[in-house]
């Protein structure tokens, strides 16, 4: 292995979705880079997905730099260390009348930790997502839970709710929904919604980031939804057109980096995932995409 | 009905999406899987549009692909008060014309940026794309800045806007998504202001509407 750019030994020993397998059909090389370290990807005679990080060279190929795969959720993952953990788990990605569907991957100049972030605010909602996620004057985000899992190291957000106009691809009109969001991965985040279609079963978004550098990411979006009705176009162009809202505001925030520093947290309801996630990330030590608490 | 083969987050669909929403023309978007499917590549679409190419509509038969030409003929067949295509004017349509070719220019470059980071389209050269939308910037931001001395709020002369800020409207807008800012360009800000206050305006994904404060150009211009 080449000596690595990214020097944060939490962000190096996780596991990373880098594309989804829909795109790795064939013996293609195909390029991207994961915390600053170039790799390429592709399917060999065998009919396994390999990866290696790449030097350039021409024939380029994986040699004694081939990285670990794991196959999860229609993607694969690699990890440019070791990590201590398997990649967490998303149950319901199993059931069988579940529709999985790959919505996109978009490239984002933002960092990680503040995609993380965005994706557990529902304060938004009614402003960047008028009239789908939320519409004036129903603006106030309710009391809710946020515990952080000690067995499962991973935040849990609950009892959330919030009045929406237009629910999912399957809406067919406003409805009140439940939320519930994980983070399990310090820059990935899985949430449940109320399905529109399947009373008392949730719809499952989960967003998989990518980090090319510090404030430079892919995002991987993978839906797993109780629906029916609609084709895979309308509900992954219902996702594109709601992550298409987001793109601005998380390319517009600065710093790029998330602050962990307790003086930079505003105590509204709102925040209150988003400051326990900071202190997870604070707790677990974690550098990339960060400013880090000054000592 | 009218049909147009849309996708969400295309600034070329926006610019029609515009224009029918300015009109009120009533159509139905046939959504297309452009990212990450790449339908518009497949053979199915080929059949209509053979340079695999979004927009596309069918009106009753007429399939007509390009957003400017489909601006024109748009204007030209809904727009019973001319204005949006004044068709009896020479010198205008001369140049509208001229700006219609500019704005696939914009899509040249800015849109290309745009693709380059957002969609991952690796084999565009991103430098070169955000010089050249830098470049037109440039002329359109003093185009504008001349005719609002003149006392124009838009990009061809007359009270009204035309299919020229529609076709120069979304890729201009959207471009700070392909990495280019526009905090040099103080005229094109103020265009784009008085172009989502005319009513009909609609926002697409990564556009948002205009801000409350009206501002007056000539108190921004002092
Ligand atoms: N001159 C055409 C350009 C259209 C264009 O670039 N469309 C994009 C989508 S916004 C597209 O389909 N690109 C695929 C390609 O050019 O291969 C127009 O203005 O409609
Ligand atoms: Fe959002």
């Amino acid at each position: 292995m080449p000596e690595l750019k990214c020097k944060d030994p939490v962000a190096v020993n996780l596991w990373y979705a880098i594309a989804p397998l829909e795109d790795v059909k064939d013996a293609r090389v195909q390029r991207s880079v994961l915390l600053e370290q170039p790799i390429a990807y592709t399917r060999n005679d065998a009919g396994d997905v390999v990866v290696w990080a790449y030097e350039g060279r021409p024939g380029d190929a994986p040699g004694d730099r081939a990285l670990p795969v794991k196959e999860r959720f229609g993607y694969f993952w690699t990890t440019l260390g070791m990590p201590e953990r398997d990649i967490f788990p998303i149950p319901e990605y199993e059931e069988e009348d579940r529709r999985n569907i790959h919505a996109a991957s978009f490239g984002v100049n933002a960092s990680a930790p503040r995609l993380v972030e965005n994706f557990l605010d529902m304060g938004h909602f009614p402003f960047v997502h008028t009239d789908i996620l939320g519409a004036e004057p129903h603006t106030e985000v309710k009391e809710y839970f946020v515990e952080v899992s000690e067995e499962r190291d991973e935040i849990l957000a609950s009892n959330c709710k919030f009045w929406q106009p237009m629910a999912a691809a399957s809406s067919s009109g406003g409805a009140d929904v439940d939320y519930i969001y994980r983070v399990p991965h310090p820059f990935c985040s899985v949430l449940y919604k109320s399905s529109p279609l399947d009373d008392g079963r949730n719809d499952v978004i989960a967003i998989f980031i990518q980090p090319f550098n510090q404030e430079q990411v892919r995002v991987h979006m993978l839906l797993s939804l109780l629906d029916d009705n609609s084709d895979d176009t309308q509900i992954r162009l219902f996702q594109q057109t709601i992550f298409g809202q987001d793109k601005p505001i998380l390319e517009n925030q600065y710093p790029k980096r998330l602050p962990l520093d307790p003086r930079a947290e505003t105590p509204i309801r709102a925040d209150k995932s988003a400051i326990a996630y900071r202190r997870w990330l604070s707790g677990k030590g974690v550098a990339y995409g960060v400013i880090p608490p000054s000592a | 009905m009218l049909k147009l083969y849309d996708y969400e987050l295309s600034g070329n669909c926006y610019k029609l999406r515009l224009l029918l929403s300015f009109l009120g023309v009533q159509y139905r978007s046939e959504l297309i899987d452009f990212y990450p499917g790449n339908q518009h590549k497949s053979p199915d679409f080929r059949q209509i549009n053979p340079l695999g190419q979004l927009p596309v509509i069918d009106d009753n038969g007429l399939v007509l692909r390009d957003a400017q030409a489909i601006l024109v003929y748009l204007a030209s067949k809904y727009d019973p008060s001319n204005r949006w295509y004044p068709r009896e004017s020479p010198e205008l349509l001369g140049q509208i014309s001229q700006w219609l070719a500019f704005a696939d220019a914009i899509t040249a470059t800015a849109s290309a940026a745009r693709l380059h980071d957002g969609l991952f389209y690796s084999e565009i050269d991103v430098e070169a794309a955000r010089a050249g939308a830098h470049r037109l910037f440039r002329v359109l931001d003093e185009h504008l800045f001349f005719a609002e001395e003149e006392g124009q709020d838009w990009i061809c002369p007359g009270e009204h806007p035309t299919i020229a800020d529609i076709a120069c409207f979304p890729y201009t807008v959207l471009s700070e998504e392909g990495g280019i800012s526009r905090i040099d360009y103080p005229a094109i800000r103020r265009w784009s202001d008085r172009f989502k206050r005319i009513p009909g305006f609609v926002v697409m994904s990564g556009v948002f509407p205009a801000g409350p404060a009206a501002t007056d150009r000539r108190q921004a211009v002092a």
